[in-house]
């Protein structure tokens, strides 16, 4: 009997009817694989991250398993803000699609905001961290000042939230956390992949074909439940965990570091597209046996 | 995990493939793929072509930048394997007719290895055959079919498979080639009322299911198939239509 438990939560203005998303880059380039997903236990779909002009990505080898997770460096590869259009026609009808962007500063951000918004996306999920692209990702999300000028500049941009998806790889995660709630972001997202680099002793050489790379995966759940506990300290807007979630502990975990709304990358990999009904129901079961009513009721409860 | 492998011996098959043999302690079923890395140049999906104990084997042919490097490969040179990955054919679908074209082939030698069912291979050109003699090894009936009719039945695949299916009593076509094959077997099946589980190929990245770039529809490639039955391929749209590229974008065949 679970019929007193409820899974919906809410990040700001954003309800979700089930409380774990598609992270971004994982089954959401196409707005088949998308609505796919929805059909699977996803409360959102994160869409891949997308950029004004069509982009290959890196070159193969751009994904490696190791312990713990995965290494990857794709390179952001996406079909451009026009193309990306069609996808979103598809996605959209079908559930929440937070449109994840990518962009060199505040100007690259606030135009593909906005098409987002056109092409009916629930929030934008500014890409602040990607740790493999040069001059994208990190390199603009680990300097407050720019993360505060591209979130107010998105934010004057569009009427629907805006999330910003913040970096493990700093030691100011506190600040920029907080330079996102100066500049009237509605959300945090933490963590995306800690940088990282695999080599090949028979080779002699880096495995992916970029050499620098980010680690995904059941190995940097600690990394991001400590962040999330961290930005919950000094934020009042919602947060996001995201970050080695594969099974329902892992996702109450960082519910109870602080986070409202969870999202799922790697395990779609490495544990199935199934992991979302797994996760949903541990919750549920938990919540039952443990007496939790919702989500909310347990948002934060590690730090009283 | 990468696992490092040596190339013990390189065959020539023919004169643009090439068989690269090296001993893998993975169990590989037939059907599924590895992502052979070729350092300093690319990472990119192979079929295995055989599985015997440790020992397996990939199918080149050289068409190109990542297969014209792989085919200066030698023995004692060593590359980087991942997997295997994809589900493989169901071998326990009755009576069997495997087709394999052009370097598709290769795919479904490991098939043809553990059921010793009827085989068709078809290719351009007789100087274009593969693996025509390790399918005599296992199978009786091994028909060939060019295009040009310098070898065999003068024709494609599909049309011998045709003939061969009004002659004998199959319960499955088991089938790799070009797309456009693979798609004249299917409504060639369709029409028969037969079922079958067809190899197909994406442009691929990650190879674990992670990426999603190799979907066609919402399905992908590399994890839910390569392999798709008659059933699932009704389901799609892609199939014989167009393609992703690298960026994601859809890329039609006409």
């Amino acid at each position: 009997m679970q019929d007193g438990v409820s899974l919906r939560t809410s990040v700001g203005k954003v309800e979700l009817g089930l409380p774990g998303m598609v992270a971004s880059g994982v089954m959401d380039e196409t707005g088949a694989s998308m609505v796919r997903m929805f059909g699977c236990g996803a409360g959102a779909v994160v869409s891949k991250s997308v950029g004004l002009q069509p982009n290959p990505g890196h070159s193969n080898p751009c994904l490696l398993e190791v312990c713990g997770g995965y290494v990857n460096a794709m390179g952001l590869p996406n079909p451009g803000i026009e193309e990306f259009r069609a996808e979103m026609e598809q996605a959209v009808p079908a559930g929440p699609v937070i449109g994840s962007i990518y962009g060199a500063g505040p100007d690259d951000f606030s135009e593909l905001a906005g098409r987002m918004e056109d092409y009916g996306a629930t929030a934008v999920e500014l890409n602040l961290s990607c740790p493999h692209a040069k001059g994208f990702g990190m390199e603009v999300g680990t300097d407050p000042r720019m993360v505060g000028d591209i979130v107010s500049a998105v934010k004057s941009a569009v009427d629907i939230p805006v999330w910003a998806k913040l970096t493990p790889n700093t030691h100011i995660l506190q600040d920029i956390g907080r330079a996102v709630q100066d500049a009237g972001g509605d959300a945090v997202v933490a963590i995306n992949t800690l940088k990282a680099m695999v080599i090949s002793p028979e080779f002699a050489r880096p495995v992916l074909s970029n050499g620098f790379c980010g680690l995904s995966g059941n190995g940097i759940r600690p990394v991001g439940v400590r962040a999330v506990y961290d930005l919950r300290t000094v934020l009042d807007i919602p947060i996001v965990g995201v970050g080695g979630i594969s099974c329902w502990r892992d996702a109450a975990e960082y519910i109870m570091a602080g986070a409202s709304a969870f999202q799922i990358g790697s395990a779609i990999g490495t544990v199935g597209i199934d992991v979302f009904e797994q996760v949903n129901d541990g919750l549920r079961s938990f919540m039952e046996e443990y007496g939790y009513r919702d989500i909310s009721s347990m948002v934060g409860a590690a730090h009283e | 995990m990468s696992e490092t492998v040596v190339i013990k011996r390189v065959v020539d098959e023919a004169y643009d493939t090439k068989s690269f043999f090296f001993d893998l302690d993975a169990d590989v079923r037939p059907g599924q793929f590895l992502m052979v890395w070729i350092p300093g140049c690319d990472e990119i999906p192979m079929s295995v072509s055989s599985v015997d104990g440790r020992e397996k084997s990939i199918t080149v042919k050289a068409i190109g930048p990542a297969t014209r490097r792989l085919h200066e490969f030698e023995a004692g040179d060593r590359l980087g394997i991942r997997g295997p990955f994809g589900n493989g054919f169901d071998l326990s679908s009755g009576n069997v007719l495997i087709v394999g074209g052009g370097v598709g082939t290769a795919a479904v030698m490991p098939a043809v290895a553990a059921t010793g069912a009827d085989v068709i291979i078809a290719a351009r050109s007789d100087r274009d055959v593969i693996l025509k003699e390790v399918a005599e090894r296992h199978s009786k009936n091994v028909w060939i079919a060019t295009d040009d009719g310098s070898m065999g039945f003068h024709g494609n695949a599909v049309q011998l498979m045709r003939e061969k299916v009004s002659q004998h009593d199959y319960d499955c076509v088991i089938a790799c080639g070009p797309e456009v094959m693979l798609y004249f077997t299917y409504k060639a099946c369709e029409e028969l009322g037969l079922d079958c589980q067809l190899s197909l190929e994406r442009y691929m990245k990650c190879g674990a299911g992670v990426c999603g770039c190799c979907v066609m529809d919402d399905q992908r490639i590399c994890r839910d198939g390569p392999v798709f039955r008659r059933e699932q391929i009704a389901r799609l749209s892609d199939f014989g239509r167009g393609r992703r590229d690298a960026c994601g974008r859809f890329v039609s065949f006409r």
